[in-house]
């Protein structure tokens, strides 16, 4: 398995996230959009990490992949606010900032 | 030489007192007796000055002071000149001035006290003025004056400002002399840039050795006439002079005879050396003179109105003048101008003492007054005479020298129209006279001979008119001993000029009597009979209509025109251009619709775009 193939295989998966980021209008599946993003990215630096033997990149994933699960608890708590405050969890009706 | 200063400052401390000071503005009485007294300072000061002239013995001198410094080394002075010319000059205007005042004391009885103090300090400011004009030595400060002599007249004929009339003939007075205001200045610009001095004996003596260009000092002179008949009410700038006696009779004497108006002819004769470099100038300047004198002449028989007679009458004599220039007989112009103003004021003082006891201008509202009130009565009679140049008034002399100048001067045509508008002048003056005068109904009421306060000085203007005549070897010395001399004479004027000057003055004399008083014949009838000239007449020739036509059609027309593509094309190009910018600010704002995702099209295509880029090198 060559490095080209995960990093094709990364840009798949980033593109269906950043596809589903884009045409979704549900604030969960745009946070679920973000997370495949997410992992796309951690996936070509583990690769890339993997085929030059250095083993920092590893390292920085395990931390990055620690953060995201902090920052999907944000994310989700935001949405809950919103679906509590807003009614609603459609991204095209949450329009305040438009101002 | 102190004693110039004074002639200036004593006008000058009495306005700025009266002025700044409330209290004493507010006394009235006390403000009339400071101007009165700054008066008698500037006669005193004036006098001392041209004394020397008088007798022989003056020479011109000067003091000057720094002004403001010219970029390019240079400078413009502040100064005063002394010669046989400004000295006279300033005691002439000096003594009206002070006679005025005192006659105003008296016939401005009847006003508030803060009025009383406003006209004094009015008065002061003119005289003032009128002096700096007179002393200047150079053509910036006799600007700079004769502003403030324009607006010294603008307040005092708009006195009365209560009264519409008044703030419009003052309105009229500021904005017709200001057409010609502008002339000045434009005369100045070139005067100044082809020659880099203001000073009048820099000017003479760089014009005669040959240092200047003669074509731009003929056009800065021109500009200068054009000044000049704003101010001393040339055709058709005129139509100032009758309405501004809408201000108080007083006024009138001291516009018409030492301030205003003389300042243009007075100007005219200081700059007279440089006439000679501009034959067709002169030329034009006799053309406008006789045609002022003629028109002006001509109205003065058909006025109803005893200021407006006398005013048309100044009009006249200030053709006269400014026909002398124009034949390169100065002399002759400021001798006119100094028995002008002895019996100018004069006839204004009387008008205004018979306005004072019959309350009314109308000449046909009067009649008889000349038992009532025998001293304004002679009074009268002595200006009557002096105006039209019988012999031997002061009138005589000066509008004799006139008549002669002309006719040496080689212009027969205007000899013969002057010669005319003596007659007429005898017979509007006559008529004045006996229809206020003699007559066979006297007004309502019992009019009464005005106080000693306004007689003395008409008293004193009458025997200067009488008896100016004894000026006449005196002028020709004054102008001598002067920056401005007098032009040599072509040679003595042949005894038929008196001769006819006399004639025609009896005639206009016999005519009005005949016509007014022994009712030989009914003017009214004269009217009828002449038709279509009587319209003209009523109509002051159409220049006042030619200056509606020309404000109203062609400048408000103008306006009105330069308005619309202003409005329709100009800020129509403007709007159409606000109008696109808010159309596609409209379809623009539609990306700013607030949604995340929209935002997010918009960032990853400008990823993209940017990884595009950077991949293409």
């Amino acid at each position: 398995m060559s490095v080209a193939s995960v990093l094709w295989l990364a840009f798949a998966v980033f593109s269906v996230g950043l596809f589903g980021l884009l045409a979704r209008r549900h604030a969960i599946a745009a946070l679920l959009s973000i997370e495949l993003m997410f992992n796309a990215v951690n996936l070509a630096i583990v690769g890339l990490s993997w085929s030059r033997g250095i083993l920092s990149g590893v390292v920085l994933v395990l931390f990055a992949i620690a953060i995201t699960v902090a920052e999907i608890a944000v994310g989700l708590s935001l949405v809950l606010l919103a679906a509590r405050r807003a009614k609603t969890v459609v991204l095209d009706d949450l329009s305040e900032l438009r101002g | 030489m102190t004693a110039a200063f004074w002639v200036l400052g004593g006008p000058a401390a009495a306005f700025a007192a009266i002025a700044l000071v409330p209290p004493l503005r507010r006394s009235g009485r006390a403000a009339a007796y400071l101007a009165v007294a700054g008066s008698v300072v500037s006669l005193g000061a004036a006098l001392a000055l041209a004394a020397p002239f008088f007798l022989g013995t003056g020479v011109p001198s000067a003091v000057t002071a720094l002004w403001a410094p010219v970029a390019g080394g240079g400078a413009i002075r502040f100064g005063l000149l002394v010669d046989g010319l400004s000295a006279s000059m300033a005691a002439l205007v000096a003594l009206v001035a002070l006679l005025v005042q005192v006659y105003s004391l008296a016939y401005m009885d009847q006003e508030s006290k803060p009025a009383l103090g406003r006209y004094f300090a009015y008065h002061a400011l003119f005289a003032f003025a009128m002096q700096g004009l007179v002393l200047a030595h150079n053509l910036l400060q006799t600007y700079v004056f004769w502003e403030l002599v324009g607006l010294g007249s603008y307040l005092l004929i708009g006195f009365y400002w209560e009264k519409p009339e008044a703030g419009r003939a003052a309105l009229k007075a500021f904005w017709t002399t200001r057409i010609g205001d502008v002339g000045f200045a434009l005369g100045l610009l070139v005067l100044w840039g082809a020659t880099g001095t203001f000073v009048f004996t820099e000017l003479f003596a760089g014009t005669a050795d040959g240092t200047y260009a003669v074509a731009p000092i003929v056009l800065g002179l021109a500009g200068i006439y054009v000044g000049a008949m704003g101010k001393s009410a040339q055709v058709p700038l005129h139509v100032w002079l009758p309405d501004a006696m809408e201000g108080p009779t007083p006024v009138s004497a001291l516009i018409h005879a030492a301030t205003m108006v003389a300042a243009g002819v007075y100007l005219m004769v200081r700059v007279s050396p440089l006439l000679a470099y501009a034959p067709g100038l002169c030329a034009a300047i006799l053309a406008i003179g006789v045609t002022t004198a003629l028109l002006a002449g001509s109205l003065a028989i058909v006025e109803r109105d005893l200021k407006r007679v006398l005013a048309y009458s100044t009009v006249s004599q200030l053709g006269m003048m400014m026909a002398a220039i124009g034949a390169g007989a100065p002399q002759a112009a400021y001798f006119h101008l100094l028995t002008h103003a002895f019996f100018k004021a004069l006839l204004f003082l009387t008008a205004g003492s018979i306005l004072h006891a019959v309350h009314t201008g109308d000449l046909f509202g009067m009649g008889r007054l000349a038992r009532r009130m025998p001293v304004t009565a002679a009074c009268f009679a002595a200006g009557a005479l002096a105006l039209a140049g019988v012999a031997p008034t002061a009138g005589f002399f000066s509008k004799d020298e006139i008549l002669g100048a002309v006719l040496l001067g080689g212009h027969p045509i205007a000899f013969g129209l002057l010669v005319v508008n003596a007659a007429l002048t005898a017979f509007y003056i006559g008529r004045a006279f006996f229809l206020a005068m003699g007559g066979a109904f006297g007004p309502a009421g019992h009019p009464h001979e005005s106080p000693w306060l306004m007689t003395a000085p008409m008293i004193v203007l009458a025997a200067g008119a009488l008896l100016g005549g004894a000026l006449t070897p005196a002028v020709p010395r004054l102008l001598a001993a002067s920056i401005s001399p007098p032009v040599a004479e072509a040679g003595k004027p042949p005894m038929l000029v008196a001769a006819l000057g006399t004639l025609a003055a009896l005639a206009g004399f016999s005519a009005a009597w005949m016509g007014y008083q022994r009712r030989s014949f009914v003017p009214a009838r004269v009217h009828a009979a002449l038709g279509p000239l009587t319209t003209i007449l009523a109509r002051r020739y159409f220049v006042d209509d030619a200056f509606v036509f020309v404000y109203r059609r062609l400048y408000l027309g103008g306006s009105a025109a330069v308005g619309w593509f202003d409005r329709y094309v100009l800020d129509g190009a403007v709007n159409a251009l606000a109008w696109w910018t808010w159309l596609f600010a409209g379809r623009l704002r539609r990306l700013q619709n607030g949604r995340v995702q929209d935002a997010l099209y918009a960032l990853v295509a400008g990823v993209i775009l940017l990884a595009w880029l950077a991949l293409s090198r």
